[in-house]
């Protein structure tokens, strides 16, 4: 059964207490139960948030399911979100995503085996007079070339 | 060709994102004056500057300030930092080189409307311009320019931060309330507006984040200063965000007016490589697309671009050269709008998807000639019959694309790949 940490529950307590409504605490709340259960959600996260809540597990589940930045399904150590909007296309994204995917044998979205890379493809990020770019968990990767990116990713431990 | 820097003089500077070194550069001295000034002319101020909402729609600043209620109920002041739309990087740069003129703008904004709460909407994926946001709000409510009795002068303003979770749409600015109360994005029918019922049903102004930064030199100089830079009806200046084919994108403060061109080849340094330029789209990926002959008649403000069928939209410019296929870049846009839709609408949500579907078609080499006819009926119907702008946003890129280059993708179609690269696409669509 997914818990919270001692720690996660007071940072959720300040999050209800913080807005001028409960209900604004469900985004925050949200972030931080992914990063306690390993950087995706599941249903026994938003039981677990509903109870020490007490928002209705539908709310939240709805506001879970719409926002991109709340994995489904688990992600590697590494979440690498490669840009193919078309500022970054323009530069050369969708060649660099080959060339990652290639070069670490991986689909877009699957998991690596060793569970460290989880390679997808998304929207744009405001990094577009520095294409392409690639997210690394939280940090921006900018001005890539396929080459300069693999090195960056066979970098990580 | 030199950019003009209301905003931007210090922003090379690394101290200027500290209290200490904004305030080196005359930072919050414009926040003295103002909260010796009655409120009324501060918002008269703003009125007769002529600024216009900087994040895409163009509303004048102060007129929708006048759209709040004149009694003494609370209201909220949000800053809407949710910077999404494709080209668009601007705000950033405001984030993380401003932080303070942001935050005195905002305090300045907060009290001639009477606010004494105010949140600033930033989208998730941006943590570290967050975090930077973050440190100087604390270094602000150190010093007592936030909180209970600003500057010992009786005025009480708070200021927090919400973070977005990735979604387009919380950029429509009924969609950034309804994510800030804790719902999903999704933007609500107007009237009322948000001026009237906004945040939780109280009296709301949402305004872009370069838009409020800008209220700090208009009070600081004057409404007659500020329109000494730009036109009679896009006065000021503005932030564009160059990407694409040039040899030098990024961010550039210039006066509205000045010719496209001259962003494009003298700032921008022209196009990449031996290239010829093909297109531009003016205002972020929502912009009907500008011919390379129409780029040369065009001017960055937003009467010249109405003028030629498309908008200043949020400021990013995005230049495309003759190696880029137009249909292939209209299935990255098509993409994004099928993906953004948030569903609400049903001429939003089918219609984005089908336009996605359509265009695919064509890429995997499936396209039938009335496949063109029928995208454009469909983008036809998606306009003016939705809640909120996103369904025209996808719609309008559609129609300009197939307008202004119908042979590629008749092309496209009869041969099964692309005029330009000589190849077919439908392996490069994730």
């Amino acid at each position: 059964m997914f818990q919270l940490s001692e720690e996660g529950l007071q940072k959720v307590q300040t999050e209800l207490k913080r807005y001028e409504s409960r209900q604004s605490a469900v985004i925050p709340a949200l972030y931080i139960a992914q990063k306690e259960n390993g950087g995706h959600v599941t249903s026994e996260v938003i039981d677990h948030l509903s109870q020490v809540m007490d928002i209705p597990v539908s709310r939240i589940n709805e506001v879970f399911k719409f926002y991109t930045m709340f994995n489904q399904k688990n992600v590697g150590k590494y979440h690498v979100q490669i840009c193919n909007n078309i500022s970054c296309v323009l530069n050369g994204s969708r060649e660099l995503t080959q060339h990652i995917l290639e070069s670490f044998h991986c689909k877009l979205n699957d998991m690596t085996l060793d569970g460290k890379l989880t390679v997808s493809s998304v929207e744009c990020l405001g990094a577009c007079g520095m294409a392409p770019m690639m997210q690394i968990n939280e940090d921006y990767h900018e001005n890539l070339t396929p080459e300069k990116a693999v090195e960056i990713l066979k970098g990580l431990k | 060709m030199k950019e003009v820097q209301l905003l931007t003089e210090h922003y090379s500077k690394p101290e200027y994102r500290t209290l200490k070194g904004y305030q080196q550069w005359g930072g919050y001295e414009t926040l003295k004056k103002a909260l010796k000034m009655p409120p009324q002319q501060i918002i008269d101020e703003v009125k007769n500057s002529g600024l216009r909402g900087r994040g895409g729609a163009g509303f004048p600043t102060g007129m929708k300030w006048g759209f709040l209620p004149k009694n003494g109920e609370p209201r909220f002041l949000l800053c809407n930092g949710d910077e999404g739309e494709p080209g668009t990087f601007k705000d950033r740069i405001i984030f993380e080189q401003a932080p303070h003129q942001l935050i005195e703008g905002m305090i300045i904004s907060g009290f001639a409307i009477g606010s004494k709460k105010g949140y600033i909407y930033i989208r998730g994926e941006y943590k570290k311009p967050a975090a930077i946001i973050e440190a100087a709000l604390g270094e602000a409510y150190e010093v007592g320019l936030l909180g209970k009795n600003i500057l010992g002068t009786g005025i009480d303003f708070d200021l927090d931060v919400y973070w977005g979770a990735g979604a387009y749409i919380c950029g429509e600015e009924t969609g950034m309330i309804s994510s800030l109360e804790g719902d999903k994005g999704q933007p609500k029918l107007k009237p009322p507006f948000p001026a009237v019922q906004g945040y939780l049903k109280k009296p709301t102004i949402v305004n872009n984040v370069e838009t409020l930064a800008a209220v700090v030199p208009i009070i600081r100089d004057g409404a007659t200063a500020y329109r000494q830079f730009g036109t009679e009806k896009s006065p000021g200046t503005k932030l564009f965000s160059l990407s694409g084919n040039v040899n030098k994108p990024g961010n550039y403060e210039v006066s509205l007016g000045t010719p496209l061109k001259d962003l494009i080849y003298d700032f921008g340094g022209g196009i990449k490589g031996d290239r010829q330029l093909k297109a531009v789209i003016p205002g972020g990926s929502s912009a009907p697309v500008l011919t390379a002959d129409e780029v040369l008649k065009a001017n960055l403000d937003y009467e010249s671009l109405a003028g030629l069928g498309t908008m200043l939209g949020s400021g990013a410019v995005i230049v495309i050269d003759d190696s880029q296929c137009m249909v292939d870049l209209l299935g990255v846009l098509t993409h994004f709008y099928s993906h953004e839709s948030c569903g609400q609408c049903t001429p939003c949500r089918e219609g984005t998807g089908w336009l996605n579907k359509i265009v695919h078609s064509i890429l995997e080499g499936r396209g039938r000639l009335q496949d063109i006819e029928l995208l454009e009926k469909v983008a036809h119907q998606m306009k003016g019959k939705t809640i909120c702008a996103l369904s025209d946003a996808a719609a309008l890129p559609v129609i300009s694309f197939i307008t202004k280059f119908r042979d590629e993708f008749e092309f496209y179609v009869r041969e099964g790949r692309s005029k330009v690269k000589g190849i077919s696409h439908a392996k490069m669509h994730h």
